[in-house]
């Protein structure tokens, strides 16, 4: 597998910012295509500024950006903007068109498609994100999770290689995160893109096949979800959620159970469980 | 959540008039707020609530929305009525007369014309709205404004702009009600006091509001940029107008209305 | 300070062709103390019902008791300011309501309002800060300078200065990560305490009912559809799914250890009561 993206030594400093302290501090990583690859760290670590960064929304102090072979400047900036997508965290102050449609074809509008190829990929996107029904309907009146569906499907109409999802699902009731969280799945699935989801919500890291730890604008670690969730209760710190067998774990502890170190899932820690109890 | 007003709401439906090129609609609604002024006797208004009744039946919305919209206005319209009828050309038959007061035959005459102008302009922009998305009603502004691209005026941007603005109206309504609500709860009375008190009440609610806006806009313009927006050039077009039969025919039918019209008036 | 709606209905713009009925028909108290969960879908009138209990909107039918007020559809909207001291409102994404030029006089605007002095409000807002968990020298800093997390508990501050007797939270940890929705969470069940306050939570998160709550009111569509404790509401997860409404980690995971076999005197709720009852069927310990 090829690099999609590919970052060395980032430094970021907001201009505004009166301190010579940097937002981010040398910063490497890359990603290979098809990888589905989250970003955690408690609020304020840095995350969003440095996915901000990977499409030129921000421009850092120093360091190399190469997105799919291209090198991030001036020039290639509206070229790696076209591979990106990106979704943020408030489904309202995204919605940039009057209806659904309207939204989803903005970002083909932007890149001159001709209308008669955007008529058929917005119809194509609404019904992959299960939309089709609102087409005609004004942002007003969609719920959150909706909303967010809209936004993705802004995505898969403009067929970007990668995909950025910036706390997407933190503003939405647990219905409305589980809709989106299945979206993104099934968005995964169809095509051999690439996601790099920053957030806090235990399911969604659950889901990626590998898991950076940003902690005050540094890379402090990365591994497997299994490996990043044995932390246990040391996840809070890094701006996760515990995952639930973890939390049973440190409650049966203090029952002075017994319980393996290993990362179990849920299935796996009642498999534990029920061995357990059946052999006593 | 919070207005009464119907002037300005869309009511979604299927009819021919909804159905209307957003274009035809706008420019036929100010001609026809046009040669309403060509009326001046019974038969020519006679003609005119036929037509703008036959449209709003066309239209299938409900008669009580029309009714509604005059009523907000409905003292406007009898303040400058009450002035055309004491003040106005006296002529005919004069039943009172005190100073420079005087009720005259044409001037009832002439005060219940003035009536029935403003109660057709209000129907006739009541129906456009009411069937218009606004949405289509600034693609039709921007239609109409394409000829000043001559003179470098950013008719797209101006476009795009008015159609975000329409789009969070009602995001910002309700923002307004949240902001309200919250500063309520901390023992603010909106609408009380005096006029230096109610300005004050304003503060907490204006500040907030501003706020707000700028961190939308801020997230909304990061959004379009990340997505490939770089100014109005070079895009290309999701939504088109398309003029129809339907709307030739509804031209055809004002040109009718306005030799009808003039007729009326030369030999009526 | 307890809550009591007797018949409530409510209808928005009542008597227009937009008239929409929000509450049918709502029974059901507030009891003085409690900690009480108001759970429901996104839509089932959650937040109007909550708009009643300091009258920010006054019921189109029925009465709503308000400790010793009454409010009717017929109550004038003159003297409801004393009330709404009472029952102080923690709306949804507080940190908007923020406008002062320092954090020391938003949260000094609430009393101020309710008659006390530049001073003692100041006063109140220093000792509110320090409530809330953040450091005095925030007080002259401006609210806009802070971070999320810090806005929110100024905003708290701002409604806990009025001191009120009841305090009603509407999805206080939205959009916070999960040591900042703990450290709320823990903050709110302290201040409970040690002010005596009767606490009415609006929430999605059934794990924080299943925590801190000790009555639950469920409603959809505008109705009350089912009230009790939470030990009471999550026995049914059925009807709870129905209802487009989730159950604790805990009780979803016991579900499926009871799947496998595995027996429970009663559902447990959270990981605690969970453990316990793991650990009683395994003798103890298994050292």
């Amino acid at each position: 597998m090829s690099q999609i993206i590919n970052v060395e030594h980032l430094n970021y400093r907001y201009p505004q910012q009166d301190t010579d302290a940097l937002t981010l501090t040398d910063v490497s990583f890359s990603v290979a295509a098809g990888e589905w690859v989250a970003i955690v760290g408690h609020n304020g670590s840095g995350k969003s500024t440095l996915a901000k960064n990977l499409n030129g929304l921000l421009a850092p102090v120093s360091g190399q950006i190469t997105i799919d072979g291209q090198v991030l400047s001036e020039d290639t900036v509206w070229d790696i903007r076209r591979k990106i997508g990106m979704v943020f965290q408030n489904p309202d102050n995204q919605f940039v068109g009057a209806t659904v449609a309207d939204d989803v074809a903005f970002s083909l509008e932007n890149q001159g498609i001709p209308r008669e190829t955007m008529l058929k990929r917005v119809d194509e996107a609404l019904a992959q994100v299960d939309m089709s029904a609102f087409k005609t309907r004004e942002p007003a009146r969609l719920s959150g999770g909706q909303k967010q569906r809209v936004a993705l499907a802004g995505m898969i109409a403009a067929r970007p290689k990668i995909l950025i999802l910036d706390e997407a699902t933190s503003m939405l009731d647990p219905e409305g995160r589980a809709e989106v969280l299945a979206t993104i799945r099934q968005m995964k699935a169809d095509s051999d893109l690439t996601v790099l989801s920053i957030t806090h919500d235990i399911d969604e890291a659950a889901s990626a096949n590998r898991v950076l730890v940003v902690n005050d604008g540094q890379l402090v670690e990365e591994g497997t979800p299994a490996e990043i969730f044995e932390h246990g209760p040391a996840l809070i710190k890094m701006g996760l959620d515990m995952p639930y067998p973890e939390r049973l774990k440190a409650a049966l502890k203090r029952q002075g159970v017994t319980v393996p170190t290993t990362y179990l899932t849920e299935k796996g820690m009642a498999d534990w469980l029920w061995q357990l109890i059946s052999n006593k | 959540m919070m207005n009464k007003l119907i002037f300005g709401r869309y009511i979604p439906g299927d009819s021919v008039i909804h159905r209307m090129d957003p274009r035809a609609k706008l420019l036929l609604s100010f001609y026809f707020i046009g040669i309403i002024f060509i009326a001046n006797n019974w038969a020519t208004y006679v003609l005119l609530f036929a037509f703008t009744l036959l449209a709003i039946k066309l239209s299938g919305v409900k008669w009580s929305f029309f009714i509604n919209g005059v009523k907000p206005l409905i003292w406007l319209i009898l303040f400058t009525v009450i002035l055309q009828v004491l003040f106005s050309a006296s002529g005919g038959t004069v039943y009172f007369k005190w100073g420079i007061i005087t009720i005259s035959q044409l001037g009832l005459v002439n005060g219940v014309y003035i009536f029935c102008r403003f109660v057709l302009i209000i129907f006739m922009s009541t129906l456009l709205t009411l069937t218009t998305p606004p949405l289509e009603l600034s693609d039709a502004i921007e239609y109409i404004l394409m000829p000043l691209k001559v003179v470098h005026f950013p008719v797209y941007e101006v476009a795009l702009m008015l159609s975000i603005a329409l789009r969070f109206v009602p995001t910002l309504m309700d923002e307004t009600e949240k902001i309200m609500n919250a500063q309520r709860a901390r023992g603010v009375d909106f609408g009380e006091g005096n006029i230096f008190q109610q300005m004050r009440a304003i503060v907490p609610l204006l500040i907030p509001l501003f706020v707000s806006s700028f961190n939308r806009a801020e997230d909304l313009a990061t959004a379009m940029e990340a997505r490939g927006y770089q100014g109005g050039e070079g895009r290309s077009k999701y939504r088109i107008l398309k003029w129809q039969a339907r709307d030739t025919w509804a031209t055809l039918a004002f040109a009718v209305l306005t030799v009808a019209l003039v007729g009326l008036r030369l030999y009526v | 300070m307890a809550i009591d709606f007797k018949q409530v209905g409510f209808t928005y713009q009542p008597g227009t062709p937009f008239a929409t009925q929000a509450l049918t028909d709502i029974n059901v108290t507030i009891p003085d103390g409690s900690y009480t969960a108001l759970i429901g879908h996104t839509g089932s009138g959650k937040s109007t019902l909550l708009q009643h209990l300091n009258a920010l909107l006054k019921p189109t039918t029925g009465t709503v008791t308000i400790g010793d007020r009454v409010i009717t559809p017929e109550t004038s909207n003159k003297d409801l300011k004393a009330l709404r001291q009472h029952v102080g409102i923690v709306f949804q994404f507080p940190e908007s309501q923020l406008f002062e030029e320092t954090v020391a006089k938003d949260i000094a605007f609430g009393p101020q309002n309710f008659g006390a002095s530049e001073a003692d409000a100041l006063k109140t807002a220093a000792d509110m800060l320090a409530l809330v968990g953040l450091d005095a020298e925030l007080l002259d800093r401006s609210p806009f300078d802070l971070s999320g997390g810090q806005m929110r508990r100024v905003a708290i501050a701002g409604v806990l200065a009025m001191a009120p007797q009841v305090l009603v939270l509407d999805e206080p940890t939205a959009g916070l990560d999960p040591q900042g929705r703990l450290e709320m969470m823990e903050m709110f069940a302290k201040l409970r305490h040690e002010r005596e306050l009767t606490v009415v939570l609006v929430t999605h998160q059934m794990d924080d009912v299943a925590n801190y709550a000790d009555h639950v009111i469920v409603m959809d569509q505008g109705k009350i559809a089912k009230t009790g404790t939470p030990q009471e509401i999550f026995q049914d997860p059925q009807w709870l799914a129905e209802h487009h409404l989730g159950l604790p980690k805990t009780t979803a995971f016991a579900q499926q250890l009871m799947a496998k076999g595995i027996q429970f005197d009663q559902l447990p709720l959270t990981e605690d009561q969970l453990a316990q009852a793991l650990a009683h069927q395994l003798g103890g310990a298994t050292q």
